[in-house]
């Protein structure tokens, strides 16, 4: 890994070799976090921070790097997680294929609800998506094997394979972290792949992009659906770990709160939506004991975030790293320009 | 002197006669809630020519741009690119058949590097674009090119910095750079003078006119000793409607051209 940041340093121009460098930090940190995690915080409780971490991540996806604001990403979570609880107790598949059926169904609704909302942009897309995720709450409301107001609780945690058993929470949390670590690895990919170059393109200007030939609406949807297979992975899982799909997994204020998240840990990087699902997940679980003061909390962070620093946490840490370096190269950069 | 409107042979197809004509308009009509913006204009650019379209402001120069590059559809009339017909087409369709356009509000993509901008419009030709299990890295081939085209206008120091950081003018040359990247039969460039100090103006003249040498170049313009020095060609455009054709000798001749530009407060 040295090596290739190394090689890196020397061929590529110093912005790049630093992004790379610090991208390679960054997943070292989550690394050491998980690792170490446990030891200081009940494994449940970081289990559920990685569940909406991917979910955040996925919608980052969509938002940070499509330019694409959702308001009903809550559906492919909570589609995920429906699907997968069913899985696991009605039909009692392993946890493995109760996961893969609710991302796939995800998935599913995400190319469905896609091709319909893609056709708009800004607020209309917003306003679509919302409406469409508001129709799978009222389905979800509504047919008799969601359980209703109850939910599908007691969801078996199960087998992995069949070998491993899933009901010890530190197993879980080893697997857990093992399917975060990966789709974070695929996110990133997907961000630092040909693809991801002409999404970025896309977001900055739209129309450029076309008079370069681009069919811009296809970029869309591809991002669209890969940002939905992330959400409804991570409702998936979360399912199996809480044992519990419920209306609030498909409600509004969970798409809100998907958008919260990402704008506190800072929209369009790639560690950002992790930070900020860390923070609101802990605010959410340490605050508990003041009730519904959590919202006002959370409000409040919203707004400082939104006044004081735009870039989210992480977003504001990175550009003050990146001036920093700018100001070691600055005069000499300038020189050779001039 | 020009070509004759196309005619529709027995099999469909729109045939050109006389001159060699890269792009047709024959009644390119466009009207915006009843204001007739381009009213029955014809234009023909002959391959291998700079052509310039000027004329005051509402003129209609920037309709009758965007209707010929397809980011507006006309109400009326014929558009043929090559000999086909593309009134019909998307904007991406008839970008890669070779007819790119700039824009007027320099249009280059804020967040991304330099050399990324220009790096964009060279991947567009790969079939990779949807790969995003891939790495980036299949992008560095281009990179070399990428290099070659900033040079070409200038920004081969600045390649590393973000598109948003750089002077207006330099996004002109940078969105140029792009432009060229997709190595356009024709290409359509909307003012690409505007907001340019005096030496980047020169150096863009240069630039157009050495693009210019294997390719065809459409371009709106207002600053007229720019288009005196570059275009093989003129057509004034006033109150959507062609005014005067042929060289800039003949145009600044025209009675109805001075009157015109004096009419509306222009020089």
């Amino acid at each position: 890994m040295s090596a290739t940041a190394e090689s890196n340093a020397a061929t590529k121009p110093p912005v790049k070799a630093t992004a790379a460098a610090s991208r390679l930090w960054g997943f070292g940190v989550v690394a050491l976090l998980i690792i170490l995690g446990p030891v200081v915080v009940y494994p449940v409780l970081l289990m559920k921070v990685m569940c909406f971490a991917l979910f955040a991540a996925g919608f980052n996806l969509l938002l940070g790097f499509g330019g694409l604001l959702s308001f009903g990403h809550a559906a492919y979570f909570g589609i995920g997680s429906y699907v997968s609880a069913y899985a696991a107790k009605a039909w009692g598949w392993p946890p493995e294929a109760a996961v893969t059926a609710g991302t796939a169904a995800g998935a599913l609704l995400g190319v469905i609800f896609g091709v319909v909302a893609i056709r708009r942009q800004g607020i209309y897309f917003a306003m679509i998506t919302l409406a469409l995720a508001q129709l799978i709450y009222f389905v979800c409301l509504q047919v008799p094997f969601t359980g209703g107001e109850d939910g599908l609780q007691s969801v078996p945690r199960g087998k992995l394979l069949g070998l491993v058993d899933l009901s010890n929470d530190l197993t879980l949390y080893g697997v857990v972290s093992v399917v975060f670590f990966l789709t974070l690895l695929l996110v990133s990919r997907i961000v630092h792949s040909p693809f991801g170059h002409v999404l970025r393109a896309i977001r900055d200007n739209e129309a450029r992009a076309i008079s370069l030939g681009y069919k811009t609406v296809w970029y869309r949807l591809a991002v669209f659906v890969l940002s939905t297979v992330v959400c409804a992975l991570a409702g998936a899982m979360k399912a199996i770990v809480f044992q519990l799909a419920s209306l609030t997994d498909v409600h509004w204020t969970t798409s809100g709160e998907v958008v919260l998240m990402t704008l506190v840990g800072g929209m369009g990087t790639l560690f950002g939506p992790l930070v900020g699902a860390a923070v609101v997940v802990a605010a959410e679980f340490y605050l508990a004991s003041i009730g519904s003061w959590v919202q006002v909390i959370e409000g409040g962070i919203f707004v400082a975030c939104v006044l004081g620093f735009r870039a989210g946490i992480v977003g504001t840490l990175a550009d003050f790293g990146r001036r920093s370096i700018a100001a070691r190269q600055g005069a000499s950069a300038r020189a050779a320009v001039n | 002197m020009f070509a004759q409107a196309p005619l529709k042979s027995g099999r469909g197809r729109w045939e050109t006669v006389e001159v060699d004509a890269i792009l047709l308009a024959r009644g390119l009509s466009k009207s915006f809630r009843g204001i007739q913006a381009v009213d029955g204009v014809n234009l023909t650019v002959r391959r291998g020519t700079i052509h310039a379209l000027i004329g005051p402001n509402g003129a209609g120069k920037t309709t009758c741009f965007n209707l010929l590059t397809k980011f507006l559809n006309p109400t009326k009339g014929v558009i043929t690119f090559n000999g086909h017909d593309i009134t019909r087409r998307s904007p991406a369709d008839v970008a890669r058949l070779g007819l790119v356009r700039s824009f007027q509000i320099s249009a280059v993509f804020p967040q991304l590097t330099v050399l990324e901008n220009v790096r964009v419009a060279l991947q567009r030709k790969r079939r990779d674009n949807f790969a995003f299990w891939r790495s980036d890295r299949v992008l560095k081939k281009l990179d070399g090119r990428a290099g070659q085209l900033l040079e070409e206008v200038g920004l081969e120091g600045q390649s590393s910095h973000r598109a948003a950081d750089l002077s207006y003018g330099r996004k002109r040359a940078l969105e140029l750079a792009t432009t060229l990247a997709l190595e356009p039969e024709l290409l359509l460039l909307d003012e690409p003078m505007a907001g340019m100090a005096v030496e980047e103006i020169e150096r863009t003249a240069d630039l157009i006119k050495r693009s210019a040498r294997n390719r065809t170049v459409l371009m709106v313009e207002h600053n007229l000793s720019v288009v005196a020095a570059l275009s093989d060609e003129i057509t004034v455009l006033a109150r959507g409607h062609v005014l005067a054709e042929g060289s800039y000798a003949t145009v600044s001749r025209d009675e109805r051209v001075i009157a015109s530009y004096i009419g509306s407060g222009h020089g």
